[in-house]
């Protein structure tokens, strides 16, 4: 059957409405090139919209003493080196440019209250300084609007509620994209000269996430099909903070900021733990006792004194995402857990009732209106939640561009810019960085080269994968697939990762692959979820398959990839990238080398303070951790 | 096959369980309640003898005051002042949602089905002069200077010497604080005081601008409380005054 | 675990009707779990709209027993024991297919509103106190239950001549932006409609972020426009000062 098609043409095709699809388009279209923005949701709907705490830029308007370099090491260390360096140095670089090019869009950042009227900036986990503009807790609503209005005025063509099922290639360049309307069903081809994805990330394969229901890896899979390059896949983030209890919410996120503004992590025994868990690459940069950490908050939260006249460091519960998540775990697993398996976070003794509800609006009103816990009262149950895909498409850290020519990446769909944990507030920054680029990159190749061209007969063989579930007679749902991925994924490439596991793990999947060949979809093409969810899960299985191959390969354990059986880094890994690639019908995993930052710029780091020789040492695997 | 829920129409059509008529029922009933009443009261300052009904010692019923009674004005006095707080009150943006809900079913409730025909809401005669609701308010302001001024007054009884306070005198006191508030408290007015400016910071009028208009921010999130406060303090005022000057209460000194 | 029964409209463009359903639920589950159960267990095509499921995102607009809500935060627990909850598609938007409707008007009316304008010269430097206004219009997530609620669309079907109060809020943020230099109350009052608002509040009423849209954006817009085009007094002001 040869389905009548719509078609369109474009230079730039950006797949993914995010922050960072939203900016790439931006740029490429002013960059005058004919752009479209294809998005799974409504536009303005996409997983941006979730990010609470705020968008990290060295703007100094805080703390003087910040700057691109502390950032840049920040982020190095929070990322446990598995970074690609230039993408850090990037981002730090460019970050604070960006911020201030969204306040010329119209966002409306909270100002400073030193009467000089800039942007505020916040604490967030791992950054050394006050560091991340914000708008409350609702940053990421701020800079997806911003962007949304800045883009339907530079006539960029939005195609809404629309899965790209393929990307198509002419030879080894990318052409174009393959996909269907969610609303009618009806499919739908793009002709592009270079393809952008920023699809985010993979929360979905968990079955604990902060993640919404698009976050199922799209474009890691797409570019894997089209023959690009994967990297990092075992770095997933598990954030420390979701909420437990009701189950229905189970995984919802808790914005770090509720720990800026200082609230403390405590056992069921109502005891401060996070002292026991400073990693010795934090050692020196923490308070150390319970006395030194309310005496920071004291004075830098409550009273608001600058810090840099503060002697007191900062509590430990500002450690970065992958130490807290580790810590509450461990916590827990000794039985010092709550009542509903998480552990205590307290803010309700630590501010004012007012504080809170002006401070966290959001989280407030989550609790009392989805658990009918009163967070100005008593503390909040947590405990992890999938959050992050750290890896994902291999890209040239100037460029954004994979290993397929005329396909960019950027956002959380990228490879490269955190290594192995993420920093809170780097990924609104990334979005923005990034996108950028990709959008500049994507808009100059096109701008350099033909028109590609479609072999239409791929088409028939994508319309017949697309239809199978239709076809598919008495087969089983496609729900029951997802909560059985989701529960593989959760009991074997979880927080915690062991050989054995991992490879029951791959079991589970290649038998997943199996029933999904036989999966039925009921009723018609017109929005119909259960054939949504079929179609989106051949991605899914594609995405957990290479975070279980990386995440096996990966013998040591690094930020957000932790293994039982190899408990501490390694010399062997720490300079090395895990690569996966499409190999006939086979997923290839190779090691390559990571690029690693220039003698000169460390030296030059570590006479300046920013870093330590012994914790990059540690890191790297050649002097003992513990 | 069943009837599409969706496509009903009509007065009424809803899925709504809850009581949502109720609150345009109370409304509708107070309305007129009020309405009914002042207009007995504003027609009637004296009793079948001539014997003065709007005030007693230096009581006045708000409905009277300012007092003016030209030789040609044949009618009640009241009618050549009340026109003003009615029409700031008809007016007025909390009461004018409460008047469409409930008397024009326009709509009768959130969510709920009206009677098909040609709306214009308030962008055509007669519902555009809405648009003067800040005259009004002007007016009102001056009201409310009388009030206090009366008020004042009513700290009296023989002479502005002869200090009393009275159960009456309390009546009023409270009736002068609602008015105050009611009208502070207008939407017209917080655009006026700060409202309309864009930014707050480039000068120091605008920053004492700007502390005027929290003030007025703070209470105006009330104002359906003091529209119908004060409603009732003003209707309950000149219902104190008549009956004391009738004769059929006393009013009490308290100190 | 226990059962409730629940009615929800299924039907397209053609027409449609509710249809009665049993799901079983659990603790602190919200509608919208309700609705994801029934599309596991019952019927995979049962079309919704959903993102994010924690209030943030504005795509599960709904009318629950008649009220505009989202349903992601419309707990069960709030309905009586053995209480029918019904779902409905929102009724002022074309329907696509069951819960999800047309919202396409929306973006049309988004994208005819000029965007935020710098002035010339403009200093950045400004206070919190310049930004809380258009700060607290900037949290709405575009769920468009006030276009819903609002009867001049619901009722009157005003949409090519009227923006609704998701747009008068927008067109407040860019007008009370200290640093936006354009004038839009013409627009307001003549291709956006603002007149036809007879503020009767139910926008406000149905927000879930809590926008006083009404008192705090659309009367005050109201006013700009009074300013500009219904004051004898002022317009002869501004034409004697040549303002």
């Amino acid at each position: 059957m040869s389905e009548n098609y719509q078609s369109f043409e474009y230079d730039v095709l950006v797949i993914g409405a995010g922050g960072a699809g939203l900016r790439a388009a931006i740029e490429a279209s002013a960059a005058g090139c004919k752009t479209a923005l294809v998005c799974k949701s409504l536009l303005g709907k996409a997983h941006t919209v979730m990010a609470e705490g705020g968008i990290a830029a060295a703007l100094a308007t805080v703390d003087s003493r910040d700057s691109w370099r502390q950032h840049f090491s920040d982020t190095l260390i929070g990322g446990n080196f598995g970074n690609h360096w230039e993408m850090a140095e990037i981002h730090a670089k460019q970050a604070p440019d960006r911020v201030r090019e969204l306040e010329k869009w119209g966002a409306v950042f909270d100002r400073t209250t030193d009467g000089k009227g800039n942007i505020n900036v916040r604490h967030f986990g791992g950054h050394t300084y006050k560091r991340l503009a914000h708008v409350g807790d609702r940053t990421g609503l701020e800079l997806i609007r911003t962007l949304q209005d800045k883009g339907v005025h530079s006539g960029i063509d939005v195609h809404m509620e629309c899965t790209i099922y393929a990307l198509l290639k002419d030879g080894d360049r990318i052409a174009g994209a393959y996909g269907y309307f969610r609303e009618t069903g009806r499919p739908v081809l793009f002709k592009a000269k270079s393809i952008i994805v920023s699809t985010g990330g993979i929360g979905k394969l968990y079955s604990v996430n902060s993640n919404s229901w698009e976050c199922t890896g799209d474009g890691f899979a797409l570019a894997y099909l089209a023959g690009a390059e994967l990297a990092d896949m075992e770095y997933v983030q598990f954030h420390p903070t979701g909420m437990v209890w009701p189950p229905s919410v189970r995984g919802l996120l808790i914005t770090e900021g509720v720990r800026g503004e200082g609230g403390v992590l405590k056992n069921n025994k109502g005891e401060r733990f996070m002292f026991k868990y400073i990693p010795p690459k934090y050692q020196g940069k923490y308070a150390e006792t319970e006395e030194e950490a309310n005496a920071w908050f004291q004075k830098v939260v409550v009273e608001g004194q600058k810090e840099e006249g503060v002697k007191e460091r900062k509590p430990p519960e500002l450690m970065s995402r992958d130490v807290v998540a580790r810590a509450l775990w461990a916590e827990i697993k000794a039985g010092r857990g709550s009542e509903h398996g998480g552990v205590y976070l307290d803010i309700a003794s630590r501010r004012s009732a007012e504080d809170i509800k002006k401070k966290l609006p959001s989280m407030y009103h989550q609790f009392k209106q989805l658990a009918d816990v009163d967070i100005t009262k008593v503390p909040m149950e947590v405990g992890p939640t999938c959050h992050y895909m750290m890896g994902g498409v291999k890209v040239n850290p100037q460029t954004q561009e994979s290993t397929v020519k005329g396909l960019f990446a950027a956002g959380e769909c990228s490879a490269g810019m955190h290594g192995s944990n993420r920093l809170g507030g780097n990924s609104l920054s990334d979005l923005v960085v990034f996108g950028k680029l990709a959008g500049e990159h994507a808009a100059a190749y096109a701008k350099n080269s033909s028109v590609p061209k479609i072999d239409e007969s791929v088409l028939d063989g994508l319309n017949k994968e697309m239809n199978k579930p239709f076809e598919n007679q008495g087969g089983e749902v496609s729900y029951a697939i997802l909560a059985d991925l989701q529960t593989a994924m959760e009991k074997g490439a979880g927080m915690y990762r062991e050989e054995s596991l991992l490879e029951g793990c791959l079991k589970d999947l290649a038998s997943l692959k199996e029933r999904l060949k036989k999966v039925s979809a009921e009723g018609n093409r017109l929005f119909n979820p259960g054939w949504h969810v079929a179609l989106d899960l051949r991605n899914m299985l594609i995405v957990g398959e290479a975070l279980a191959r990386g995440a096996k390969e990966r013998k040591e354990s690094r930020g957000g990839h932790t293994r039982t059986d190899y408990t501490s880094y390694s010399k062997d890994f720490a300079k090395k990238r895990v690569v996966i690639r499409k190999k006939g019908e086979e997923m290839e995993v190779v090691q390559e080398d990571l690029p690693q930052v220039p003698a000169e710029l460390e030296a030059e780091l570590i006479k300046d303070g920013f870093l330590r020789l012994e914790v990059l040492k540690q890191i790297r695997g050649e002097a003992p951790a513990h | 096959m069943a009837i599409d829920v969706r496509t009903q129409k009509g007065l009424g059509v809803t899925l709504r369980q809850d009581n949502w008529w109720g609150e345009p029922l109370a409304i509708a009933a107070g309305l007129i309640t009020f309405i009914v009443y002042m207009t007995w009261a504003a027609l009637t300052p004296t009793g079948s003898h001539g014997e003065i009904w709007y005030k007693w010692g230096s009581y006045i019923s708000p409905a009277f005051s300012p007092y003016f009674s030209p030789s040609w004005f044949k009618w009640s006095p009241a009618i050549l002042i009340l026109w003003a707080p009615a029409g700031f009150r008809a007016t007025c943006y909390y009461f004018r949602k409460a008047y469409y809900r409930a008397f024009f079913q326009d709509p009768p409730g959130c969510a709920v089905g009206e009677e098909s025909r040609e709306y214009k809401g308030e962008s055509s005669f007669p519902f555009i002069l809405q648009n003067l609701h800040r005259y009004f308010l002007y007016l009102a302001i001056l009201l409310v200077i009388n009030h206090w001024i009366d008020l004042a007054w009513a700290f009296t009884k023989e002479g502005p010497k002869d200090y009393y306070f009275g159960v009456g005198t309390l009546v009023l006191l409270v009736d002068t604080i609602l008015l105050t508030f009611y009208v502070g408290s207008c939407h017209a007015w917080r655009h006026l005081v700060g409202g309309k400016l864009d930014c707050f910071s480039t000068c120091p009028i605008n920053d004492v601008r700007y502390k005027i208009w929290c003030r007025v921010t703070k209470i105006n999130e009330n104002h359906g409380f003091w529209a119908w406060a004060s409603l009732f303090s003003v209707g309950f005022a000149d219902l104190y005054v008549r009956l004391v000057a009738m004769g059929i209460w006393t009013d009490i000194k308290i100190f | 675990m226990s059962k409730i029964h629940m009615r929800v409209y299924r039907g397209n463009s053609e027409g449609g009707q509710l249809k009665d359903y049993d799901v079983e639920v659990a603790e602190g589950m919200v509608v919208l779990d309700a609705i994801h159960n029934l599309q596991a267990t019952q019927t995979s095509d049962l079309a919704c709209r959903w993102n994010c499921k924690a209030g943030k995102c504005g795509s599960c607009s709904a009318e629950v027993n008649g009220k505009p809500r989202l349903m992601c935060m419309t707990r069960l627990n709030e309905f009586a024991e053995g209480e029918t909850i019904t779902v409905m598609p929102m009724k002022t938007f074309p329907i696509m297919k069951d819960l999800a409707t047309d919202v396409s008007w929306n973006y049309e009316v988004n994208k005819r509103i000029p965007p935020f304008t710098p002035r010339e010269g403009a200093d950045w430097h400004w206070e919190q106190r310049d930004a809380d206004r258009a700060q607290e219009f900037r949290k709405c997530i575009e769920c468009f239950l006030c276009q819903d609620t609002c009867h001049v669309l619901r009722e009157h079907d005003k949409k090519t001549s009227f923006a609704g109060p998701r747009f008068f809020a927008r067109i407040a943020s860019l007008e009370m932006h200290p640093i936006d230099g354009l004038d839009r109350t013409e627009l307001l009052k003549d291709q956006h409609g603002i007149g036809l608002c007879n503020i009767t509040r139910c926008c406000t009423e149905v927000c879930p972020e809590s926008i006083r849209i009404t008192d705090n954006a659309i009367i005050p817009m109201k006013e700009r426009v009074v300013d500009k085009y219904y004051d004898p007094l002022r317009i002869l002001w501004n034409k004697m000062t040549g303002k």
